[in-house]
């Protein structure tokens, strides 16, 4: 084993429980900063993992806006995922008690990776309705692997990563403690 | 994430967990039915015939809507107007379909066991739509699906089957779910329409006594009399069935509890439900039908191919 793939093996840490939270924040600061009314725009949690970071970021918003002004859906991609043929995944549950026609719509991920999920995602948005502009907010962007042009407009933290590497993000939820790290 | 078996044949050849998958799943389709566009492309790459060798109107048309809904393209086969008149045997008939490169097969046969028959010999995957007096497996999962929306748990449901069971394959199906999910099951009906086997065989309770079996359950699935299948008189008359074993709302008024009653339809209204019933408000009967297309997305779209 040579020196770079032992230190491919090794755990590292990208955001520990405080960063990430000091990120969340941001996130949910940045997204105020351009979306002064709420009143038109709309958050989309990403089934199953983007939802944890989805309802951070709404806590936050709720924190510094009028709970009522905030539009919060989930959507599921399962059907609509390129790779169907392949694998037959487990649906998730899509909630979306509003209409999208005309809003700005928020997609909220925890790691953007090859974008192919986020291709999924805009073709499902398609079936509630025309949105006027959709953007993409993620935990994690691994910037040199994406597939397809797609790009993220609030990103917690940005990173180098080879294909084989895989991204870990934990919550306290779901993991017991928060931090992302890179295997 | 799979079902243990290839094909849907029956309820019979499902683990509990198949059966939990495919509800969970149908849930999640019910929602897209929801939506503005009530369309997902998961299957637009997939094929499938509708080999309908018996009469029907609500289990193809809900078939045809799951795979238009799922974005497949499908194809619609009547016996009647089909070389099968001719003589064409049910084997090369099917064969012939499935050289025009078709990957799926929803069969409905007046057969016990074609479809069985049929996963033998050909390659595509094959969702039974009812045959003979066996199964009829997709009614039996809408049913569960639709009592689920009524009550939390199948777990020690009390679900009587009322009337026709030993020409039913619903009644077959549902028995077969309902055992594995854990609910209790009851069958009422006259001693002429009550075989002994499937009561022997299941363990289940038997009435003969409609009252009895509305006063002991919390969901009544009330099946058609099925006068086709029967070829010698099992019950005097439509009319004295009707006194002695037909629903009627003044019944459901004197046992002072809630009851879910359904039926798989067609319903012949005076018969084995009278029509206050049938419309009135304990009745879930059309739930059960718009139930129907999302159970039967999920079916198709669990059993569809994959390419490894």
């Amino acid at each position: 084993m040579n020196y770079f793939s032992a230190k491919l093996l090794a755990l590292k840490s990208i955001l520990t429980e405080q960063e990430l939270a000091l990120s969340i924040k941001r996130l949910a600061h940045q997204i105020l900063e351009k979306h002064l009314d709420l009143e038109n725009t709309v958050i989309i949690g990403m089934q199953p993992r983007g939802i944890f970071l989805s309802d951070r970021i709404v806590n936050e918003l709720v924190l510094l806006e009028a709970p009522e002004k905030i539009a919060y859906g989930k959507l599921d991609i399962t059907f609509y995922r390129d790779d169907v043929r392949r694998e037959i995944k487990f649906a998730n549950t899509t909630n979306i008690p509003f209409s999208i026609e005309n809003k700005n719509v928020i997609i909220i991920d925890d790691v953007l990776w090859t974008g192919r999920t986020i291709r999924a995602a805009l073709d499902a948005l398609n079936d509630f309705g025309r949105p006027s502009k959709v953007e993409l907010c993620v935990l994690i962007d691994r910037r040199f692997n994406r597939e397809l042009p797609i790009h993220a407009d609030y990103v917690g933290r940005t990173i180098d990563t080879f294909y084989s590497q895989k991204v870990f993000v934990h919550w306290k939820e779901n993991f017991g403690v928060d931090e992302v790290v890179l295997v | 994430m799979k079902l243990t078996t290839p094909h849907l044949l029956g309820i019979k050849d499902l683990t509990k967990e198949d059966i939990e998958l495919l509800l969970s799943t149908a849930k999640q389709f019910k929602e897209v039915l929801q939506r503005p566009v009530k369309k997902v492309p998961s299957l637009r790459d997939i094929t499938i015939v509708n080999l309908f060798f018996e009469n029907s109107t609500r289990t193809r048309m809900s078939f045809e809507l799951a795979e238009k809904r799922l974005g497949a393209d499908s194809l619609n086969f009547t016996s009647s107007a089909s070389s099968v008149a001719k003589g064409e045997t049910l084997l090369d008939t099917v064969n012939n379909i499935l050289s025009m490169k078709v990957d799926m097969v929803v069969l409905r046969h007046s057969a016990s066991g074609a479809p069985h028959f049929l996963a033998k010999h050909i390659p595509a995957a094959i969702v039974n739509a009812g045959d003979g007096i066996n199964e009829h497996p997709t009614q039996a999962l809408l049913d569960a699906f639709s009592m689920l929306e009524k009550k939390e748990t199948l777990e020690g449901l009390k679900v009587a089957i009322i009337g026709d069971i030993m020409h039913s394959r619903v009644a077959l199906s549902n028995i077969y779910l309902l055992n594995k999910m854990g609910a209790e099951v009851m069958v009422a009906g006259p001693p002429t329409l009550i075989p002994k086997h499937i009561v022997e065989a299941f363990g289940i309770r038997v009435t003969y006594n409609v009252n009895e079996a509305l006063q002991w359950c919390d969901v009544a699935n009330v099946l058609r009399i099925q006068l086709e299948r029967q070829n010698q008189p099992l019950f005097s008359s439509l009319r004295e069935y009707n006194l002695a074993y037909g629903i009627k709302r003044s019944m459901l008024e004197k046992l002072n509890k809630e009851i879910v009653i359904m039926h798989p339809g067609p319903i012949n209204r005076g018969v084995e439900l009278d029509s206050d019933v049938a419309d009135g408000p304990h009745s879930i009967i059309l739930n059960q039908v718009e139930n129907g297309v999302a159970v039967r997305m999920a079916a198709l779209y669990l059993l569809s191919p994959r390419t490894p």
